[in-house]
């Protein structure tokens, strides 16, 4: 009766699936264009901006695939997983282990990342979509600080708490000219171009329609049931597309930070990208993205002049809860809107 | 196994069970009434041991003073998280629920590291509680022995408070129907903040407890919640008899596993919360409401 209620009480989202004629080509194109601006501008970006940047910029990429493989889980499937970060974390010890202990190439250590993170949310999904909301996120809550208490314990494999680390990229040899992988500029083209095919991956799988299933289970798995679609096979599916990716994250923070490292697992990262996709606004698609990257260049800012950055997080996500439903990305989209006098 | 090392164990697992057991249930009061699931439950207990430590080790008072005072201290602080903030998004989604408590949890954890550091804070035991005692010609300390037969007092009190007392009865009808419950003349919003203040006051005496057992620490407050979502899955949210079974199975799992398998104590609580999650999904004990 009141988990009835509760789904009852969620914001319904009323907007047509599909648009008419005309408009509907428009719309295709504006966002097409829309996306190959954006993938220009992150192109151009280590050029103007300086090595710090370049990093900063790095990180934010990495986070958010990572937040957007979350999301499909989330904003899609309706399914909040506090533990995604055990994927990650999974495909951070695949990247490192690969490469240190097989010694293949970056490339090699990234594909075992998004390898390791499915194999992993493959294991973990059976037993996590059986159960609903609440017990969603207690489950995988758990099963994320099993993968911590694993890697933390297990210290002949993965170094325990000081982390696997690993310490050279290599090179490739691009027209003629060596350049090192673990140059700053280099590894965000490196991070750039999977960052890049990860995200129109998840794109693709969203507005698929795969995805509008999802979607469905979201406003009312019951009814999706009584379609006779199952809803449980579905669930699964995203749960490992989701690991995958968020196992690719993992293999490309591993080799970017030279360490693979328990803490990658922690549910507090887990909550961090959490944070981020309500910051950004979950209902759409980059506001994930948006939101984590927010986060992370505000840690970079406020880490600099206090040790006690969780208070600081802990305001600004008491204020996003009770001030800015929807996110900053789903504000902005609302007013926006509004001026327009669309009603939409 | 001599029988002697067997009783000592078994006290110890029940002892953990009870701390457990006084976290977990109020975690599921709260559940079980306001249908929040409140992660800063841990950080509470955790602000009980400090609170403790503040008392009875910074400021030398007894501990039965600590006892008392510690845990109503975290109740105020509930109090206040309850009616500033979280008393505006019951209607909202649960996963916003989830994330406020979840910004109390960071902003406690950190404002505990502002006020107290980050070492180990020591709290020493009660001299009343402080001795040992022999079974079966080992000794065996006066405090665990308190700690087990505090937990079924305070459940039985507990008990009495919702089935017998006028309060409990209407904490009962607003767990099953807070609209009917309201339309019936029961004032549902002070009712919410009382029992998310005894639900605070439970954590902050397992904290409190706790202080001169395991030293109070940055990080025990995201150990229990853990160990404490662990035990509410098993017995079923929402659930009395759920909490104290729950509790006991992972307190005698965490004394004795590690006897066969080292370190593996973690390692089998999950794997009993898997393995409970798949025969039953809501837990041993399901309810939609309340469950004394």
């Amino acid at each position: 009766m009141k988990a009835r209620e509760r789904t009852a009480a969620r914001p319904v989202d009323t907007r047509p699936v599909r648009l008419e004629g005309r408009r509907q080509k428009w719309t295709a194109r504006a966002r097409t264009l829309a996306w190959l601006l954006l993938v220009a501008a992150l192109a151009v970006a280590p050029f103007v901006a300086g090595s710090y940047r370049t990093l900063l910029l790095t990180e934010i990429l990495i986070f958010g695939l990572f937040a957007s493989s979350f999301n499909l889980l989330f904003g899609y499937t309706g399914l909040l997983s506090f533990g995604h970060a055990a994927y990650f974390a999974g495909g951070a010890y695949a990247s490192a282990l690969i490469m240190v202990e097989a010694e293949l190439p970056l490339p090699a250590g990234i594909l075992a990342g998004l390898v390791g993170g499915a194999l992993l949310a493959a294991l973990f999904g059976v037993f996590c979509v059986r159960v609903n909301e609440i017990y969603f996120s207690l489950l995988t809550l758990a099963f994320g600080m099993l993968v911590y208490t694993v890697v933390f314990q297990a210290r002949e494999v993965t170094g325990g708490s000081d982390g696997f680390n690993l310490y050279e990229l290599g090179s490739v040899s691009v027209a003629g000219r060596e350049l090192l992988l673990g140059h700053p500029q280099v590894f965000y083209f490196v991070t750039l171009v999977t960052v890049v095919l990860g995200v129109a991956l998840l794109e693709r799988v969203g507005s698929s329609p795969f995805g509008q299933v999802l979607r469905a289970i979201r406003e009312n798995s019951e009814r999706v049931d009584f379609l006779g679609i199952p809803v449980r096979r579905y669930r699964y599916k995203a749960f490992v597309i989701a690991g995958a990716m968020a196992g690719l994250a993992g293999g490309l923070i591993a080799p970017f930070l030279r360490v693979a490292h328990p803490q990658m697992s922690h549910w507090t990262t887990s909550a961090e990208v959490v944070l981020g996709t309500i910051l950004g606004g979950e209902a759409l698609f980059l506001g994930p993205a948006v939101g984590t990257g927010v986060l992370i260049w505000l840690e970079s800012l406020v880490t600099g002049r206090t040790v006690y950055w969780p208070l600081v997080m802990g305001v600004i996500l008491l204020v996003l809860v009770l001030f800015l439903p929807g996110g900053i990305l789903g504000t902005l989209t609302r007013t926006y809107r509004r001026v327009r006098g669309s009603g939409r | 196994m001599s029988t002697s090392s067997f009783v000592i164990h078994l006290l110890n697992a029940i002892s953990f069970a009870m701390l457990l057991f006084l976290v977990s249930v109020g975690l599921n009061l709260i559940f079980g009434v306001l249908g929040v699931i409140n992660f800063a439950h841990g950080a509470l207990y955790m602000v009980g041991a400090y609170a403790a430590f503040q008392v009875a080790g910074a400021w030398d008072v007894p501990f039965g003073v600590a006892l008392v005072v510690a845990p109503l201290a975290v109740a105020v602080i509930g109090t206040v998280i309850e009616v500033l903030f979280l008393r505006r998004i019951y209607a909202r989604d649960i996963a916003v629920q989830l994330l406020m408590t979840f910004a109390f949890v960071l902003i406690l954890d950190d404002l505990v590291r502002l006020i107290w550091g980050t070492g180990i804070k020591a709290t020493p035991r009660p001299e009343l509680l402080s001795g040992a005692v022999s079974i079966f010609g080992r000794e065996y300390p006066i405090y665990g022995l308190f700690i087990i037969v505090l937990g079924p007092l305070v459940a039985a009190a507990l008990w009495y408070f919702i089935e017998r007392t006028s309060f409990g009865q209407r904490v009962r009808a607003a767990s099953t129907d807070r609209h009917m419950a309201s339309a019936l003349g029961v004032n549902v919003p002070v009712l919410f903040s009382a029992v998310f203040a005894l639900g605070s006051l439970l954590a902050g005496l397992g904290g409190t407890l706790a202080a001169p057992l395991r030293s109070a620490t940055p990080s025990m407050g995201e150990n229990i919640i853990i160990l404490t979502f662990i035990v509410v899955v098993v017995g079923g949210l929402g659930s009395f008899p759920g909490a104290l079974t729950g509790a006991l199975m992972l307190g005698l799992l965490n004394e004795f596993a590690p006897l066969l398998v080292p370190r593996s104590e973690m390692a089998v609580a999950y794997a009993l919360m898997a393995i409970v999650l798949l025969i039953r999904p809501r837990g041993l004990f399901p309810s939609p409401a309340l469950t004394t």
